[in-house]
């Protein structure tokens, strides 16, 4: 029973605090000064996503600061005033990056397929422009004639001056300094290196500048890297933007465009580089039909609801086991011994997740050592022992967070609904069954489905303790006994490696979520059976 | 009412973005490039003057260093000079997916072994040294190489060598694995004769690659240029000969290469004399500061010379860069100079790349010796299908070691490899 049912009748409704808003108190002067920053932040961030090109965050970021301007200074928006900042959040870091997610799941977005198509042709071409065998440096000047760029370079004392149009030449009656770059060209103006180096238009017209040889095109052409020394290079592939293909001068080999994102030749074969394009459903077909990766998969899956219903229910048995003993007032020490029971939850996880590792060493570790005689267990060696040994760390990193929170729920027991039991002549263990424990579950089962979610979820003790291992005879996927799909996601994807397959990773990560989203929606809806408890 | 509170709301806004302004002017010029022709590699629209700025990123061991040589730079030229400290395992990923949004930097340090996939993410351009190349070691201009093109200034080497405790062994380096095994057996005080990390039941291959090399067994065949081609060398009856080896010293053999080892304890027995020969890297010597050590090529425990994986780090150039030609010149005329390889040198000691710093500091013997070893090694491979070798290769190995059956556990990894690189 609360008050929502309260009959309006009765009661004038309370009239809203923006309705008696008279003048500028000191609440609207912080309120102006707030939304100041505020103002002040999203305009920020707008310039930037203007700058940066970034339409998306651009449209978004006027779209929020529009309604944070309307919410906080309209008077009709009373709920919308304390709701405002917990949605943006949600928009901000839940809905976009789950958007975004969902984005890259539909491309083949990762290594080899990075940027654009035009950052694929640039790198194809920088890949295939080489410096011809036996080219010399040469000392280089930038020259200009008016609007005209032109490199004037020191061929052995010869000095010879050309631009993109007009091929070498020499040029009599030049002067070069002791280091043998150019420094006087009759008809042109040297441009001093110090401009070069702090005038970026011209350093750019510079680097991307190729100056022919001869009118050979064979001969190759001039450039500079850094604007004060040349050589000859010679390219082979030309783009062709109308057709977007590239073709190589030499072979005479086209790779044209395809819609996976690559340049492929003629012959067959690939052009290192490509770009990421939308693939469809590619990614989670090949999820769930890969042979290699099914298997695999399907052994993974089972073995992460065991490891996060094993360390749900476990933990919380071990935890509400310690919470009971201690409650007991009997008990000397009482707050000692619960402050020590807690320090496992006070570690960092992958700390102790380290130091177990090196613990449970066959023949170093402690745990052989001292409880097993110095006999020499590979606890992460037989995959039935490294899924016992994840499973025990993994409960006694996380035993003390049920310690806490039953002995917590405990004390907040009704005490007169334990006295009627005990009247009734109930005993100690029918009273923990049908009193003490269902009320417990009220208060803690939601928490039971987030700890199942996080140990769903929980890379690091995987990682850190066994990273995934031991892997399963004659895999083809790189997985092993005690990956949970997580970390089966993170080696699938290959980031470890280098070559990483961001498309394939996302997907996945969307079936894992719909999986938790799913088990949670369920059990949340089975927890309010036990609300009739109450 | 309303009036005056949007021109409040302006005002206070105003005030707030002066205030901050530094902060709040973006950074222009990153994204546009999508627009140029057919010859060009890469040109922007970029802000003209004194505005021209280049980002760099690196490590925490390397930004001091570089920081000076940028200030000496700024000091010159009138350049910005922008150093950004990253992790170094990050700074891999996030170049290839900064580069292509523009946000990336102009010039990163990194390892070669980053090569095939920065090359494939079309994120690096290249780099010439000209007639310089020749000063630098022959191995390092190989590893930045990629399908004949150079990609990166080369600044230090590093490999794993044996290393062994001279009070128990003397200094005489052994020429096979059974001349080792026996000295370490006879040396006094020896709890076992050798320890090589393998990561725990994670498997190494990194450091038993010498090892390896000496059944004539590489992990991709090599082409006559010195570039490795997408073939698997390590298959057919050299990689079975290895294999047997592994089992043969594994747990089910003599024992003497053992799951058991990580790095830390292999640093513990090593430095506290319980054995006089281990493999470990320069990396480690600062933990071996209570024994007298010398640093030796790898024995061989095949037919052939045991060559370790050399691997080079260097500086990579952006093949989006806002201001190439910036880059290049601190590159070449800053970084690439002997005196800023010298400060690169000895602000973190490594291999140096460069020769002429690595003969004038070749009478420090420990470096001399990782040198030596080297000179015996080969680069590790940058292509892109190394990325998916290790945990194969890794994880045969352990099992091996652990008591697999040496022949099908090394031939299914194969399998499973060539299966995996074909897609």
């Amino acid at each position: 029973m609360n008050g929502t049912s309260t009959p309006a009748a009765t009661t004038p409704r309370p009239e809203s605090h923006a309705r008696n808003w008279r003048g500028t108190g000191l609440g609207f002067v912080v309120k102006l000064l707030l939304m100041g920053v505020v103002n002040a932040f999203g305009i920020s961030v707008i310039l930037s996503a203007w700058s940066a090109q970034s339409w998306v965050i651009l449209g978004a970021s006027v779209v929020l600061l529009a309604v944070a301007n309307w919410v906080y200074f309209a008077r009709r928006t009373v709920p919308l005033k304390y709701l405002l900042p917990g949605l943006v959040f949600l928009f901000v870091f839940q809905i976009f990056t789950l958007g975004y997610t969902g984005y890259v799941a539909f491309t083949n977005y990762g290594t080899g397929h990075a940027g654009s198509m035009q950052q694929a042709v640039d790198a194809a071409l920088i890949q295939d422009e080489r410096r011809l065998p036996g080219a010399a440096d040469y000392p280089l000047a930038v020259v200009t004639q008016g609007d005209t760029v032109g490199f004037a370079i020191n061929d052995d004392g010869v000095v010879k001056v050309g631009t993109s149009e007009q091929a070498l030449a020499i040029t009599e009656g030049a002067t070069v300094s002791d280091a043998g770059l150019p420094v006087e060209v009759p008809g042109w103006t040297v441009v001093p290196r110090a401009e070069l180096l702090t005038n970026t238009e011209m350093a750019n017209t510079v680097t991307s500048m190729r100056v022919p040889v001869s009118a050979e095109a064979s001969d190759g052409s001039v450039r500079t890297r850094e604007g004060s020394k040349a050589s000859i290079y010679s390219s082979r592939l030309t783009w062709d933007e109308q057709a977007q293909t590239l073709t190589n001068s030499e072979t005479g080999t086209v790779y044209s465009a395809t819609d996976r994102g690559n340049f492929v030749g003629d012959d067959g074969s690939t052009l290192p580089a490509g770009w990421y394009v939308n693939v469809g459903f590619d990614n989670f077909v090949r999820a769930v039909s890969d042979t290699s990766l099914a298997g695999p998969l399907l052994q993974v899956s089972w073995w992460t609801f065991a490891f996060a219903l094993g360390s749900v229910v476990i933990s919380f048995g071990v935890g509400l086991g310690f919470a009971l003993i201690y409650n007991d007032e009997r008990v000397k020490g009482r707050k000692l011994i619960r402050t020590l029971l807690i320090l496992p939850y006070a570690f960092p996880a992958f700390m102790s997740a380290l130091l177990w590792r090196g613990m449970l060493n066959p023949e170093f570790g402690i745990v052989n050592d001292l409880f097993f005689g110095g006999a020499s267990i590979g606890w992460l060696q037989d995959p039935w022992l490294a899924r016992g040994a994840v499973l025990f760390v993994n409960v006694w990193l996380s035993y003390p967070y049920w310690f806490l929170v039953c002995t917590g729920a405990l004390q907040a027991l009704p005490a007169d609904t334990l006295e009627a039991a005990t009247l009734d002549g109930a005993g100690k263990w029918r009273r923990f069954q049908s009193v003490v424990l269902p009320l417990l579950l009220v208060s803690t089962a939601p928490l039971a489905i987030s700890s199942f979610a996080f140990s769903f979820n929980n890379f690091t003790i995987i990682y850190m303790l066994s990273e995934g291992g031991p892997f399963f005879a004659g895999n083809q996927a790189r997985l092993g006994a005690t990956d949970i799909l997580i970390s089966a996601i993170y080696k699938i994807s290959g980031v470890s490696g280098g070559v990483a397959d961001y498309g394939l990773a996302s997907a996945l990560s969307i079936v894992v979520f719909v999986i938790i989203g799913v088990i949670s929606a369920v059990a949340f809806r089975q927890t309010r059976k036990l609300e009739e408890y109450q | 009412m309303r009036k005056l509170l949007l021109g409040a709301v302006a005002l206070s806004s105003a005030a707030l973005l002066a205030a901050c302004g530094g902060a709040a002017t973006p950074t222009t010029a990153t994204t546009t490039e999508g627009t140029t022709t057919a010859t060009t590699g890469t040109t922007a629209p970029a802000p003209a003057g004194s505005d021209a700025t280049i980002v760099i990123w690196t490590d925490a061991e390397r930004e001091g260093v570089i920081k000076a040589q940028a200030e000496r730079y700024t000091a010159d030229t009138g350049a910005n000079v922008t150093v950004v400290q990253k992790n170094f395992e990050d700074l891999r990923n996030d170049f290839i997916a900064q580069v292509p949004t523009g946000e990336g930097p102009d010039i990163t340090i990194g390892a070669h072994d980053w090569l095939g996939a920065l090359v494939t993410a079309g994120v690096v351009d290249s780099v010439d040294l000209g007639d310089r190349a020749a000063e630098f070691e022959k191995v390092a201009l190989d590893a930045m190489t990629y399908d004949g093109q150079l990609y990166a200034m080369p600044y230090s080497m590093e490999t794993v060598a044996l290393i062994q405790n001279t009070d128990m062994v003397g200094t005489e380096a052994p020429a096979t694995w059974d001349e080792m095994i026996q000295r370490g057996k006879e040396a006094a005080g020896a709890e076992r004769p050798f320890v090589i990390t393998t990561n725990g039941e994670t498997g190494d291959g990194y450091y038993m690659y010498g090892f390896q090399t000496s059944f004539d067994a590489p992990v991709f065949v090599q082409d006559s240029s010195g570039s490795y081609t997408s073939e698997v060398g390590m298959k057919g009856a050299p990689g079975e000969a290895f294999a047997q080896w592994l089992y043969d010293n594994g747990s089910k053999g003599t024992g003497y290469l053992s799951t058991t080892i990580d790095y830390d304890i292999n640093n513990e027995l090593f430095s506290t004399g319980k054995v006089p020969f281990t493999v470990q890297g320069p990396w480690s010597i600062p933990s071996y500061a209570d024994i007298n050590v010398v640093v030796n090529p790898i024995p061989s425990a095949g037919p052939s010379p045991a060559g370790p994986f050399v691997g080079v780090q260097g500086f990579y150039l952006s093949s989006q860069s806002a201001n190439p030609l910036l880059a290049q010149d601190f590159l070449m005329n800053y970084l690439g100079t002997e005196e800023g390889q010298r400060a690169l040198y000895e602000a973190d000691p490594r291999l140096p790349a460069l020769t002429v710093i690595g003969e004038s500091v070749a009478d420090d013997p420990i470096i001399a010796g990782f040198l030596a070893s080297a000179q015996n090694g080969v680069p590790m491979p940058s292509i892109p299908e190394m990325g998916a070798v290790w945990d194969f290769w890794n994880a045969a190995e352990s099992q091996i070691i652990n008591g697999a059956e040496p022949k099908a556990t090394w031939n299914t990894m194969i399998t499973n490899l060539e299966a995996s690189l074909a897609g």
